[in-house]
Formats: structure tokens, C-alpha cells, sequence
């Protein structure tokens, strides 16, 4: 206690005439320029330098290396309801916290102080005399002697009520709008979900399997597709990119889906259907705000004679489909000279045809695939066509399933490099049960 | 291997490090959520209990094939500890459990002081909270600002004491709701008990307690107030450990 005292009795050094006489002398040009207000001045300053410690606009606490208190100023003894006695020698600046401060104190503030030599901006709650809570931020610094080892811990507390509530309010909306985030996230997941099939139909001999890659759950995207069923023994399924995000783009998503469904019904040759898709885009978004999308429209017929389906496809500025046959010979399905949906009155459509035989696998994908950002090599960034070729090549010959289980194992090696939703859809043609067995 | 408590990091040890490592392979590691540690390796559903990081320290012995190792928790870290040698006592050749605490809430019907009631938890879980934007923002200039002392560099300043504060919250309620008093009579290897003599947070009936439980335990009290002998007390610490390390041999 006695040595600490005597460390402590350095602030009243501060006060030494050659101090003040400086502070006056700065201010002194002016309105202090008489002999006589000088004198006053100073000594308004010599007698107040014990009193600037004692009634200082913050709290100042000295402790011993243990934490004992060694000097305590009035004001904080004022905001704490203690006497002096009460505290000096007796009791630790961490009996002064609210428990939850005293285990900060513990596990945080003392060490970084140990190590540092000084912590200062640490908000910590002090436990007045009756019980009451007072906020405040606390700087510490470590007074060392001559020899640089430490002595005593000097601590200044200020008043932090104001900022407290402050940050109280701040951390609250904080809060919020974190709760709004994920509200607005389930939104868009459940507006999402609105815009998937929420099963594909049932297509006897047919093996389906779709799935949707969401780059953003703060965003709706704009891919979508179908699988269903038309008249008597056929069945139609699409599949597509609105350009853009967000709820503009789920708007135009949505009259895209029921506009192929009800385009089907009213004349299922695909070409047809891509046409009147166009027509109604193009009619809707025809001002200052263009919205059109890609797509890939497939009629499928169930070939009776030799097993299989008949596929006839018809595309409006899509990816090409990919097909995996049976004895593992892979390639794209082109439809070259497809132009956008909804840009022109008349665009081009691009139709094909092809024969799905047993053990038979097509895939049709949107371009977040294949525009995926990659590990630059050669300067090439993307992940592309020709590598989304040759990874199919490894896959077949396989099956729906298999297929998209791969391409979303293949999707989640990318990361963030896919930065735009995905959709596939692919469909199998099962071998005979027989067949398989060999 | 020394196992630093909730708060801070490995840098706890660093004033009883240099005089261990004159006689021992010393072995230092972050939790995972804590200091340099790969924050993407936690997760709240394997370390919302102590069970995550015993897994972690028994992944480590076994990792690093030393032996049987003398562990040193500190705080929470000699639970840790205990579990661990519970679960394979092979694996350590002695534990040092510094400033334990097998539960720091009271348990009434037992009788069991731990020091603190639920209200007091309570409110250390909500002065985590209020320190949430002091943790994430004020903190990081604090520690950066330090121009006296170079040697603490860039990365270290970045890192010491400072927590993700989500983090800090769930490791908080491992820290002070769990309760391992059961598992202290099932401790079969040598064991020191090092507490402080003044101690806010596992006062000294609570490490008489562990010594009482732990069967064969030794305890000694070192002269240090706070609840980190190792920074408060280095030289004693270091003793304490040394002497109990050259008694195993």
C-alpha cells in the first residue's frame, strides 16, 4: 500500500507551478493579461490539481499487480456509494464488476493488460454500493518503475449509460436485420419452390431426375423446368433461363411455366410451343424493360415397337442436350440457329429429333454449369462446354439419377465459382430387366 | 501439452513456455474458434459440448504419436483434461489441472459451491452479448495500437483474446454450464491440482473438491490472485508443473 501510495503521489507533480504556468502562459495573450488575473488564474489551477484528480469528469482506480485498490478518486467512489475505507486494502477492482464483467476481467481484460501493458475501451458494468448497475468503458494502463517492472495498474472509468444504450440499440437493429435477412432468404426459398414442379411426373419406362442449384438465398433466380404429362401417351418437358434475378425475373419465370404448359396442350409440336412462348414474352415485355428467356422444349413418345422413346426437341437459344448412350458414346445434341425467347416477333427455333434406346441417358442443363467459374487455366476461367463434354464421357453409359447426382457433386467442387443458378434435368431409359441381368 | 482455458489463446502459456521448454517437448495448440485456429472447422453442433474439443485433444495425441503426454488445462481445459483421461487414460501420463472447476454454478441439493448461482451465468451470457459490438469492433484497434512493443506482430495482435463473438457465446456455455463432478472419481492417472490461492472464478473449495474427488490427486495452492496463475505467477507455475512432471519419471 505504502509503496503504491507513494508511485501515486506522482500525479500531484502535475501540479508543480512550472505545469500550470505553462497552461496560463498559452492562454495568457488576452483576456489574462494583468498581473492580477495571472495570479488569480494560477491559482485557481494550484489549488485545483488535487481536486482535478479527486473530482475528475471519469472514475480513477490504482491497483496493486493483485487487483487490491491502492487510490480510488471521489467521483468514483460517488457513483459507487462507497466509502474510501471501504475499498482501499480491502477489495479488488474485480469485486467492483458485475459478475459477468469480473469473468471478462478474468479471462480477457487482465491477460491483454499483462501482456500489452495496456487495454483501454473495454465495456464493463460496475456494481454500485446498493446494487445498481453502471456501464462503463474502462482504460487501463500498467505503470512500470525505472527498471521496467511492473508497479501498479492505473484504471480511469467513464460514464458509458449514453453509449451504452446506444449499442444497446444498435446490437437491437442489428439483430433485425439479420432476423429480416433470413425472412426475406425463406421468402425467396419458398418463392423458389413455387417455380419447381414440386414432383416430376410419373413417365412409365422412364427414369427422371432433376435439380436445382441455388447460387444465391438471398435471391429468386431464374431457371426453371418441367416434366408432364400431355395426351394419351405422350409427355412434354422444358427446360430454361429467364435472364436476370430476383422478383422480376420469378415474374417472368412463372408466366413462362404456365405458358409452355398451356402452349402444349393447345399444339404440342415443340416448335409450336417455342412460338407462342415468344409471342406472349414478346407481346408482355415489349417496352423499356425487354425480359426474355432461353429454353429447351421436349415432346416424348414411347416408341412401342423397338422399347425406348422418341425425343423431338426444340430450342430457343439453349445449351444444346447431351446425350449418353448406351454403349457410352456421348455427345451434344446441336440445335444451332435457336434464338432468344421474347426478343423478336418471329424468332428462329431450332427443332431435332432423336430415338432414346434402352440404357439411353439425355441431359439438359442451363448455362450456370457450364459459365462457372473454374481455375484459370490457359486464361480460361469457365468451366465449359467441351469439360462438361468430357465429363459426361466418364459418366456414361449411366442413368438419370447417377447423372445429376454426379453433376451436383460436380457443382459443389466449384463453390462460389458457380455464381448463377443451375437447373438440370436428365432422363434414362432403363434396360429391360432381362438385358440388365447380363 | 498445455491446453489454454475460455478466452485468449496458446499465448496464455508464453511466460511459462521458455523454462518448460529447457526440460520438455512442449506442446502448444489454439481450440478450434479460438486465436489462429481454422475457424471454419467449428461448428456449433461438435463443440456446443466439452465432448468436441476432448475429441480434439485425444486427435492430437494420437496425431502427434508422442507417448503418453502430461496435459496442463487451464480453467475449462482441465475438464477437458479429465474427460479425455477418462475416456483413454493410456494416452497421459499425468494431468495438471490449473484453476479447475468440474462446475461453477452452485448445485443446492448437493451442497456443491461452485461460486456462482444461475443468475450470475445469466448475466455473463448477457454481458457476452452486450460485448458483441465491443468484440467485433473496439477490441481490434485496441490490440493493433500498440506501438511500444513491436515483437507482438500483425498476426498475433489480430488474433489474442479476440473471439468471433458467436463463437465466444457458445464456448461461454460449455465453459460455465457444464458440470463434470461425476467423472473426477473415474481419473486413474497421476494428477496435480494447482489452484490459485485468491481466485474469483474456482475458488479454492472448489479445487479442494477436485482434490478430494480425483483419488490419489495432489494439490498444491500457488500464490497467485486471479483465476491465470500462469501470467500471474509464472515462476511458481512452472515449478509446480516441473516438480510433479520429474515425480512421474
Amino acid at each position: 500500500m505504502g509503496t503504491s501510495g507513494d508511485e501515486e503521489n506522482g500525479v500531484a507533480g502535475l501540479g508543480r507551478p512550472g505545469g500550470t504556468g505553462q497552461v496560463a502562459g498559452g492562454w495568457g495573450n488576452g483576456d489574462l493579461g494583468s498581473s492580477d488575473d495571472r495570479a488569480q488564474f494560477s491559482a485557481l489551477l494550484e489549488d485545483s490539481v488535487e481536486d482535478l484528480y479527486e473530482h475528475a469528469p471519469c472514475g480513477y482506480l490504482s491497483t496493486l499487480l493483485d487487483g487490491r485498490i491502492a487510490k480510488v478518486n471521489t467521483t468514483l467512489l460517488d457513483w459507487l456509494g462507497y466509502e474510501r475505507d471501504d475499498l482501499l486494502g480491502r477489495r479488488h477492482f474485480s469485486d467492483l464488476l458485475t459478475v459477468g464483467g469480473r469473468l471478462y476481467h478474468e479471462t480477457h481484460f487482465a491477460p491483454l493488460l499483462g501482456m500489452q501493458g495496456e487495454v483501454s475501451g473495454i465495456a464493463l458494468e460496475l456494481k454500485a454500493a446498493d446494487g445498481s448497475r453502471l456501464p462503463v468503458l474502462v482504460t487501463s494502463t500498467v505503470r512500470t518503475g525505472r527498471d521496467g517492472r511492473p508497479l501498479l495498474i492505473r484504471t480511469t472509468l467513464f460514464d458509458a449509460r449514453d453509449r451504452r444504450a446506444y449499442e444497446t440499440e444498435l446490437l437491437r437493429a442489428r439483430k433485425e436485420a439479420e432476423r429480416e435477412r433470413e425472412r426475406l432468404q425463406r421468402l425467396a426459398a419458398t418463392l423458389q419452390k413455387t417455380l419447381l414442379p414440386p414432383t416430376l411426373a410419373n413417365v412409365p419406362g422412364l427414369d427422371v431426375s432433376a435439380y436445382y442449384h441455388i447460387a444465391s438465398v438471398d435471391e429468386v433466380g431464374g431457371d426453371f423446368y418441367d416434366l408432364f404429362p400431355l395426351a394419351e401417351g405422350t409427355w412434354g418437358l422444358f427446360l430454361g433461363d429467364v435472364c436476370g434475378k430476383g422478383a422480376a425475373a420469378a415474374a417472368v419465370t412463372s408466366l413462362t411455366r404456365y405458358t409452355l404448359r398451356a402452349a402444349a396442350v393447345y399444339n404440342p409440336d415443340p416448335d409450336a410451343v417455342l412460338r407462342n412462348l415468344n409471342t406472349v414474352l414478346n407481346h408482355e415485355y415489349n417496352g423499356a424493360d425487354p425480359r426474355f428467356c432461353t429454353v429447351i422444349f421436349g415432346l416424348l413418345t414411347p416408341d412401342p415397337d423397338r422399347g425406348g422413346f422418341h425425343i423431338t426437341l426444340a430450342s430457343g437459344g439453349h445449351p444444346p442436350a447431351l446425350l449418353m448412350r448406351a454403349d457410352g458414346t456421348t455427345d451434344y445434341l446441336p440445335t444451332p440457329g435457336g434464338q432468344l425467347i421474347g426478343v423478336l416477333a418471329d424468332a428462329h427455333i431450332a427443332t431435332t429429333a432423336v430415338r432414346l434406346a434402352p440404357g439411353d441417358t439425355l441431359l439438359l442443363h442451363t448455362d450456370g454449369l457450364t459459365e462457372a467459374h473454374v481455375n484459370a487455366v490457359d486464361g480460361v476461367d469457365r468451366y465449359g462446354d467441351d469439360a462438361l463434354l468430357d465429363f459426361a464421357r466418364t459418366l456414361a453409359p449411366t442413368t438419370a439419377s447417377a447423372t445429376v447426382d454426379a453433376i451436383r457433386d460436380l457443382l459443389d467442387t466449384f463453390g462460389s465459382g458457380v455464381d448463377d443458378d443451375t437447373a438440370v434435368l436428365a432422363i434414362h431409359v432403363p434396360r429391360p430387366p432381362s438385358e440388365e441381368l447380363q | 501439452m498445455l491446453a489454454h482455458g475460455f478466452g485468449c489463446d496458446q499465448n496464455m502459456w508464453r511466460l511459462v513456455v521458455p523454462a518448460l521448454e529447457r526440460d520438455f517437448t512442449v506442446v502448444l495448440f489454439d481450440h478450434v474458434g479460438a486465436g489462429n485456429s481454422d475457424l471454419s472447422a467449428w461448428s456449433p453442433d461438435r463443440y456446443s459440448t466439452l465432448d468436441g474439443y476432448v475429441e480434439d485433444v485425444l486427435e492430437l495425441c494420437r496425431e502427434l504419436a508422442l507417448g503418453p503426454v502430461t496435459f496442463v488445462g487451464h480453467s475449462v481445459s482441465a475438464m477437458m483434461g479429465v474427460v479425455a483421461a477418462v475416456r483413454e487414460p493410456e494416452a497421459f501420463a499425468g494431468l495438471v489441472l490449473l484453476a479447475p472447476s468440474p462446475r461453477f454454478v452452485d448445485d443446492p441439493e448437493t451442497g456443491y459451491r461452485g461460486g456462482f448461482d444461475a443468475e450470475d451465468i445469466d448475466e455473463l451470457l448477457g454481458s457476452l452479448d452486450a460485448n458483441y459490438l465491443g468484440w467485433s469492433g473496439a477490441m481490434a484497434p485496441v490490440i493493433m495500437g500498440n506501438p511500444e512493443r513491436p515483437e507482438l506482430g500483425e498476426e498475433l495482435t489480430n488474433s489474442f483474446c479476440r473471439t468471433d463473438p458467436d463463437i465466444a457465446r457458445v464456448f461461454a456455455r460449455v465453459t460455465f454450464l457444464s458440470d463434470n463432478r461425476e467423472d473426477l472419481a473415474l481419473v486413474k492417472v497421476p494428477t496435480l491440482v494447482a489452484q490459485c490461492a485468491s481466485d474469483a472464478i474456482a475458488p479454492r473449495e472448489v479445487g479442494e473438491f477436485v482434490h478430494a474427488r480425483i483419488p490419489g490427486s495432489r494439490l498444491v495452492t500457488l500464490d497467485a490472485t486471479g483465476h491465470c496463475p500462469q501470467l500471474a505467477a509464472p515462476e511458481e507455475t512452472t515449478a509446480a508443473i516441473t516438480s510433479f512432471v520429474e515425480a512421474l519419471a
